[in-house]
């Protein structure tokens, strides 16, 4: 069964590596800048080597095993790192860190200032950032601008603040549609954008990274920082929801 | 010109799918063993991320649309491996090794006690230029016409489709960063200047929900022509 799979689509590589040989890795010759035909470049190409990815399992947790068990068995991979990985992903680093700079940020107008204008530096000094997050920039809210983040070619994000993106932000309906048809898309998250107000998307098509600065809800003046952390969501960060409201502070 | 990958704008998606259980930061558990992997397996050094977004944009339209997030990660992985000689189809195939790897490579090897530091330091884009900016914040910039790696055919490229031959205002200069259009196909980093382009949703699109809205995206001065 394996085996007629195989074949089959084997020739269907071939006609598809026809039309797009820069898959194919070009090791050799450095960056000249001239043109020059892709196909020049190709290494010699055998059949099973386009796309093996189609030789792995089809359940995806077999998927996932296989790579492992090989990666492991040459000696390239450490499980453990596997597990401390994943673990600093659901413990440590996530959506609390943004959270607490935007806290921060409502409470107190000079580390304001200083994050609108050099984030990194802030970010660093504070202990945070790192693998995608390497350059940030935060936007902030206004009555005249509300800013909303996106990545249409793959999904960008600003892990070290956020922690790993959701599910919806990942999809091919919000790549597609955040950047033509931002207010539609802001009303399935339930916010509505005044006709006066700006929207303006951020699609992050380099390695820096954006984080929105939300607008302080109303009726939030004597909470600390803590509380108003508790009202800063997620989604508020990404520019598609709004913070907490006052009653509902932590 | 442009790939499965390039979908801003596009028509036909429906509704943002919201349904996922969000009290779990890895929806399957898969999910996050296979993101564990792909950082794990990078940290080799054997490839760049911008190779690795190349290899997931490179897989067959039909596949990419089908798979979920973590699914084209794989097939991704998978691809790498095999380009770069770590594995062999037949070991991909097998889900087992045949041989161990190199000692430089296992050398290289991503240990537990190194995960914390490796993630944050991350691998930061920015660069020494000693070419100026060609140009200033506020001045007016048309985007190349057409959407597409100048040298590689069918080649990693950061202008979305949809923002090609627009006219734009420079409201941010980042200095110098690494060209993903070179240094995903191995050729050098070839660092040069990158600026965020505001657009005015009106010269975007047909319909624009606002024509004062906007668009800004992060433009290499290679995209860029002055307007």
């Amino acid at each position: 069964m394996r085996k007629t799979v195989t074949v089959s689509t084997s020739q269907i590589f071939c006609i598809l590596i026809r039309s797009s040989a820069t898959c194919i890795r070009a090791n050799t010759g450095r960056w000249t800048g001239a043109g020059k035909p892709a196909q020049d470049n190709a290494m010699p190409h055998d059949h099973h080597d386009d796309n093996p990815h189609r030789l792995l399992p089809s359940e995806p947790a077999l998927r996932v095993k296989a790579l492992e068990t090989i990666l492991v068995e040459k000696g390239l991979i450490d499980p453990a790192a596997l597990d401390a990985i994943i673990d600093l992903y659901e413990r440590d680093i996530g959506p609390q860190i943004g959270a607490g700079l935007v806290a921060r940020a409502w409470n107190d107008p000079e580390f304001r200032a200083a994050l609108l204008t050099d984030a990194d530096r802030v970010i660093t000094e504070l202990g945070h950032g790192g693998r995608q997050g390497e350059h940030v920039v935060v936007v902030e809210n206004t009555p005249d601008t509300h800013n909303l983040v996106v990545c249409t070619l793959c999904s960008c994000y600003p892990w070290p603040l956020l922690g790993i993106p959701p599910g919806w932000y990942k999809s091919d309906s919000y790549r597609a549609r955040a950047v033509r048809e931002p207010r539609a898309v802001l009303a399935e998250f339930g916010v509505t954008l005044a006709e006066g107000t700006t929207a303006r998307v951020w699609d992050s098509t380099a390695e820096i990274r954006y984080l929105v600065l939300p607008m302080r809800p109303e009726g939030t003046e004597g909470l600390d920082e803590a509380a108003l952390a508790s009202l800063v969501t997620r989604d508020s960060m990404i520019g598609a929801g709004l913070p907490r409201s006052a009653g509902t502070a932590a | 010109m442009t790939r499965i990958h390039d979908m801003g704008g596009r028509f036909g998606d429906g509704p943002v799918p919201r349904e996922d259980d969000e009290s779990r930061i890895f929806a399957k558990d898969w999910h996050g063993r296979a993101l564990a992997l792909t950082v794990a397996a990078g940290a080799l050094g054997k490839w760049n991320i911008d190779a690795s977004r190349h290899v997931k944009e490179c897989l067959p339209p039909a596949d990419y649309a089908k798979f979920g997030y973590y699914e084209k990660w794989l097939a991704g992985l998978a691809n790498l491996l095999v380009e770069h000689g770590i594995a062999s189809p037949e070991e991909i195939a097998a889900g087992r090794s045949d041989a161990p790897a190199p000692d430089d490579l296992v050398a290289r090897r991503l240990d537990a006690a190194r995960v914390k530091a490796a993630l944050r330091s991350g691998g930061p884009s920015a660069r020494y230029s000693s070419d100026g900016p060609a140009f200033a914040t506020g001045a007016k910039v048309r985007t190349s016409a057409i959407a597409g790696n100048r040298t590689q055919n069918g080649g990693h490229t950061r202008l979305p489709a949809y923002a090609a031959g627009r006219v734009g205002t420079i409201v941010l200069h980042h200095g110098a960063h690494v060209f993903p259009d070179s240094n995903a196909h191995f050729n050098g980093e070839a660092p040069q200047h990158l600026y965020t382009v505001s657009f005015a949703a009106g010269d975007l699109w047909q319909h624009a929900e606002s024509p004062h809205d906007e668009v800004r995206l992060d433009l290499w001065e290679d995209y860029l022509e002055p307007a």
